[in-house]
């Protein structure tokens, strides 16, 4: 099946799609630019309908500078899974340097809590979202703990937050 | 930080400043009982009408994220637990599985090791709906079926405890097997319980779903179309009442729900229209039906054909030390509330994953709720948050 898939999307999308060899569920890996057009053809192709999003995780491969974003698709009408993957490597790890990818919240509704949560955890910016702030921790939070290399602050509004 | 990353924020503070003589914004929560634990609306209303609903989340935020990713996979499972803390024996029977098919040893386990997950998963949604149903009462104003639900509940509780010896949060499933076998005689208690609770459901057949106020209060209330629950990602109990026929248990075949005989409840519209508050109460309701069939069944080939032996151990397959190679997988089941996935990702010559996100059903059910909120009077939208039935536990993880 990702067979075909794979080439009906390269033919549509140019040759920057492919496959993940070996892989135990479909995967597919695609450059951010033309995710949000992929999307939009893969929800409503009749060949595939994937309708439903199931999660968006955001993978930090620390000490690499690079993220990655996986989406899990699944379609109702043809009950078949699929997997996305995004690649985002960046120059540095700096908070003025957060990786970009556009939102597919126009394509999937479920996708905006959940870039959300990316963005409060990991620190991943998500461009055309219509309500980008954290969700999880508090709107003053600073950093972003799931990324590895993470360091608990000492104070949060004057109260000593870090263990023996 | 730059300027663009806080505009979300910026622009939820203005559209806060920016609200109308005419309208008020009321805060619910995060103490609020109807809440069911502690989530924080932000109503915005036009006297009694809700004009948009702003939820904040985090206030039980636990970080299973970052601490799956920092121990191994056995010592994750007690935490798995507190997600859904309603039904621990789905969440890790769900992360257990996951594991299991990295390291390609679905097909290994003995039978009576499959046998004994289904039977307590779904003792476990039984006490996870009745809580549901329940809850759902006292929020419309019912209390009478609160404390029968509780009553009867209360029996799953005391089996598992005997079972697993933690009333709520079990740690029962394992990678590879199970803590224990069942105790001698678990199987002649449960068959009583399923004796003495199928009539208790037809009295709150009596009390509850076909009583005239409840339906009033429930019926065309918070109507959710299936092309939206689709796209919000809702799925279990809110998927199906909106008339989707889409059970993961079926769909996936995973354990050994292939061999056994249930049905799986939708929506109706019996009382109002499709995918109303009534029919996710409704499909509940069914759901327990349901899965006393499935116990029976369960008991049955526990009591024959996987009868308990003498040598048996269901430690037997427990892997000493998990040694995965680097690769992903998405595991989902189905639990009382949803779809509840797990996405590993693993990394060569450690024991500990690189990466582990719990996808909670009642994250993505509860995202639906600004939707649904809008234009709705307040006592409403009380009955429409009571029956997306959410455990704060796994919205924030």
């Amino acid at each position: 099946m990702i067979d075909k898939l794979l080439q009906d999307l390269q033919n549509k999308f140019g040759e920057s799609i492919h496959a993940v060899e070996g892989a135990k569920q479909a995967t597919l890996i695609v450059s951010s630019s033309i995710l949000v057009e992929l999307s939009k053809y893969l929800r409503d192709s009749s060949a595939y309908y994937y309708d439903f999003l199931a999660n968006i995780t955001a993978v930090d491969y620390y000490p690499e500078n690079r993220f990655a974003l996986v989406y899990n698709l699944t379609s109702l009408p043809y009950q078949t899974q699929l997997t996305i993957r995004v690649e985002l490597p960046v120059t540095n790890r700096e908070e003025n340097n957060l990786p970009e990818v556009p939102s597919v919240s126009s394509i999937w509704r479920t996708a905006d809590w959940h870039e959300r949560e990316a963005y409060d955890l990991m620190g991943i910016y998500f461009t055309d979202h219509p309500d980008l702030r954290r969700i999880l921790l508090p709107d003053d939070w600073e950093g972003f703990p799931l990324r590895k290399d993470y360091e608990d602050a000492e104070y949060y509004h004057g109260i000593p937050i870090k263990g023996e | 930080m730059l300027e663009k990353y806080n505009q979300g924020y910026q622009k939820y503070i203005s559209k806060i400043a920016s609200v109308g003589s005419t309208e008020m914004v009321i805060n619910m929560g995060p103490q609020h009982p109807s809440t069911h634990g502690v989530l924080r609306l932000e109503l915005i209303t036009d006297g009694e009408i809700v004009t948009d609903v702003i939820p904040h989340l985090g206030y039980l935020h636990r970080c299973f994220d970052k601490h799956a990713e920092s121990m191994n996979y056995g010592k994750s499972i007690p935490f798995t637990d507190r997600l859904d803390y309603l039904s621990s024996m789905n969440n890790s029977h769900s992360f257990v599985m996951g594991v299991e098919r990295m390291l390609g040893m679905e097909d290994k386990l003995p039978k009576r090791v499959e046998y004994i997950r289904v039977l307590v998963c779904e003792l476990n949604r039984i006490a996870s709906h009745l809580i549901a149903i329940g809850t759902y009462g006292i929020d419309i104003g019912a209390f009478t079926p609160f404390m029968w639900c509780f009553r009867d509940r209360e029996h799953i509780m005391n089996m598992l405890e005997w079972a697993s010896g933690s009333r709520m949060l079990y740690n029962y499933i394992w990678v590879g097997g199970l803590f224990y076998d069942l105790p001698v005689g678990f199987e002649e208690r449960c068959k009583d319980f399923v004796k003495y609770f199928r009539p208790k459901l037809d009295e709150l057949d009596e009390i509850l779903t076909n009583n005239q106020i409840f339906i009033e209060r429930t019926a065309n209330i918070g109507v959710l179309p299936a092309n939206v629950a689709i796209n919000y990602g809702c799925s279990g109990p809110m998927l199906r009442a909106s008339g989707i026929k889409w059970d993961l248990r079926r769909v996936d075949g995973y354990s050994v729900y292939p061999e056994l005989d249930f049905d799986i409840p939708t929506g109706s519209g019996a009382m109002g229209s499709l995918g109303d508050c009534w029919d996710r109460y409704k499909v509940r309701v069914d759901e327990v039906c349901e899965s006393l069939k499935i116990i029976e069944q369960c008991l049955d080939r526990l009591m024959s054909d996987f009868a308990r032996l003498p040598d048996f151990d269901p430690r037997a397959l427990v892997p000493k030390k998990i040694n995965l190679k680097a690769q992903s997988y998405y595991m989902r089941a189905e639990n009382p509330k949803g779809e509840l996935g797990f996405y590993f990702e693993t990394q060569d010559k450690t024991d500990v994953p690189r990466r582990v996100k719990a996808r909670g059903p009642s994250f993505n059910n509860l995202s639906v709720l600004p939707e649904l909120g809008k234009g709705v009077l307040i006592a409403d939208l009380i009955a429409i948050l009571g029956s997306i039935d959410i455990v704060l536990g796994e919205v924030d993880r």
